[in-house]
Formats: C-alpha cells, structure tokens, sequence
C-alpha cells in the first residue's frame, strides 16, 4: 500500500510525467547517433555514461559533419557545465554525501534540477529527483537502442528526412528559453548563430560553435537578465 | 576507435562536471558573473548548433541551402509556436523535410 500512496504525492507524480516524455526522446538521439556514424554499443554508451541531451546532441553533430573530435568534445564539454550550475544549486536541498553523493552527480541534468528544486523541502526534492533520474534515464537508455537499432536499418538518410532531425532538436531545447528570455537573449542567440556561420568557411568543422561561445560575454553587461535561468516554474519544458 | 576514445574522454568530462557542482563550496553560486556567463553559454551554444546544421552543405566546411531541409526547420518552428511536445516536434521536420525531398525539392 505504501507503493500506492507514494505514487499519489505530487512529487512522485511530476517526476513519472516529466521521466516518460523526456525519456522517450531518446529515439531522437539514438536516430540522430546512428546517422552521424555511431555504431547502436557506441550510441547506448554515450546515453548511459555522458546522459546529458544536449552535449549528446552536440558532439554526435561534430562527428555526423566529419569535424573535429577535440573541438566536438570541448563543445559538449562547455554545453555540459550548466550541470555544475544545476548541482550548485541542488546540494544544499538533496543534502547528500560521500557515495550516494557520487551516484546523484550522474543524474544531475535540465529536467532532474527543475523537478527537485520546485519541491518545498528535502525530502521531496530527494524523492522527486531519484524518481526523475530513474524513469528518464532508463527510458533514454531504451530508446536510445531502439532508435540506433532502427536507422541502421536505413540505408537513405536524407530521403527519411533524419538530417533535419538534428537542428530541430537543437530548436526544441534552445525555443523554451527564447521565450522566456527578453532582447539580449535573443541578441545573445543571434549573434552565437552569426558567428558559427561566418567561421565556418574558415575553421575545421566544430570550432566554429565553439566561437560560438563568445557571444555569451554579453552576458556580462548591462542590468542581469533572467533569460535561460534554470527557472523552477518551467518543468515542463524539455531542456536536457 | 579513436571516437570511443572521444566518448569515454567527454562522458568523463561531463560527470566531472555535475559532481564538481554537487561538491563545490555554495558561495561559488553567489558570483554573479560566473551564473550569468554560465547560463548565457548554452543560448549561443544551442543557435550556433542549429544555424550550422541547418545550412551544412557536402563536406564540413561548405554551407548550403536545401529547400527541404529548411521547411521542415520551418515547420518545426510552427510546432513549437503551437507548444508541441518535444517528440511531435522532431518528428514533423523529418515527416514535412522528406515529404517536400519526395515531392522533388
């Protein structure tokens, strides 16, 4: 019975919602793996162990485009450290230590921080994120294979349509904090998407993005924007 | 060989990352520049990603635009607008991109 009336808790119930629907989108990534190259071990890896949507996303793109290796991995690398960020904030509230400390690092991503940080005290932010971290994760790591098993089996991939797969997922992760954010987030944007496309004729594939990463010093100025803030209202949003 | 190499060196890279945050000293939280650079970083990040993949051409550095391949973006920005799940979403630029690829764009 006790199953029962745990599942009945708010925050048990955000977190099954939030963990089936982001961690279906792991066919995505399976698709967009296998079509950059991957072998479905190489793809099923990358979820278990780097198991951050975005950097995932961005270093299969480097490979996909036949870029450089470093200048993928240092592109994900940086995507990766809005994580620090999201676990600077969740150490205090989780209150963890020593090996469950090491074990909770794993699942520090997007969706497992909002979903902790909207509970009011401990002990639902430690059941929100456990429960978050294990139905998304093993539902991204399903259907990760699923999805590299699948486009193996696809010989023609630009007559699916997969090449447009990986930049709209890039839409669909960087359209929720467009929305929220005021003119210099999308000025930020803008000039990000501006300068990758100037350098590319120039740099190595996958240097340009990390260029990229320079328009975020207009950050610095002028009055704090709460653009792209991790934003505990927003547990909706697929941001991974 | 060489790219599970990549792999392993970038999934360690971004667990050292997530840990670092779960055991660094709190009052790293309070330097507004560090926060503000930080959640700035993944805007332009994200743009770039999309804008270079959106107009990739044959080879890694050749910018090109594919009629296709842009309505479907196109009509996945239209799903957003309208507050699609992020699944719909994905799928529609594939679906409308190899529908217009069929109708010979």
């Amino acid at each position: 019975m006790k199953a029962i009336s745990l599942l009945r808790t708010p925050a048990v119930r955000d977190s099954l919602g939030i963990g089936f629907a982001v961690g279906i989108a792991g066919l995505a990534f399976g698709t967009a793996a296998v079509a950059a190259g991957l072998s479905p071990a190489q793809a099923v890896f990358t979820s278990v162990f780097m198991f951050t949507g975005a950097s995932q996303f961005a270093l299969v793109g480097v490979v996909s485009g036949g870029g450089s290796l470093v200048a993928g991995v240092l592109g994900a690398l940086l995507l990766g450290a809005r994580n620090t960020l999201y676990g600077l904030r969740l150490a205090d509230l989780l209150g963890w230590r020593g090996a469950r400390r090491a074990l909770a690092a794993h699942g520090v991503i997007d969706e497992t921080a909002a979903v902790a940080l909207a509970q009011p005290d401990r002990e639902s932010a430690r059941l929100a994120f456990g429960t978050t971290y294990l139905v998304l994760g093993g539902f991204w790591w399903l259907t990760t294979l699923v999805g590299a098993l699948a486009t193996e089996q696809i010989s023609d991939i630009s007559a699916f349509g997969l090449d447009a797969v990986g930049p709209a997922i890039f839409l669909g992760l960087l359209w929720p904090r467009l929305r929220e954010g005021g003119p210099r987030t999308w000025l930020i944007a803008g000039l990000g998407a501006g300068l990758a496309l100037a350098a590319t004729p120039l740099l190595p594939s996958g240097v340009p993005v990390l260029l990229a990463a320079s328009a975020a010093l207009i950050a610095l100025f002028g009055p704090e924007a709460s653009g792209g803030a991790p934003a505990e209202s927003e547990t909706e949003e697929v941001r991974s | 060989m060489t790219l599970w190499i990549a792999l392993a060196a970038t999934a360690a890279g971004c667990y050292l990352l997530k840990y670092a945050g779960l055991a660094a000293p709190r009052r790293l939280l309070d330097n507004p520049w560090l926060r503000r650079f930080a959640t700035a970083v993944p805007l332009a990040l994200l743009a770039a990603l999309i804008a270079v993949e959106a107009l990739r051409g044959e080879g890694g550095q050749a910018l090109a635009w594919d009629t296709a391949r842009m309505g479907g973006l196109g009509a996945a920005v239209a799903a957003l607008v309208l507050r699609a799940p992020f699944l719909v979403v994905i799928v529609t630029a594939a679906a409308v991109t190899a529908g217009l690829r069929a109708l010979g764009l």
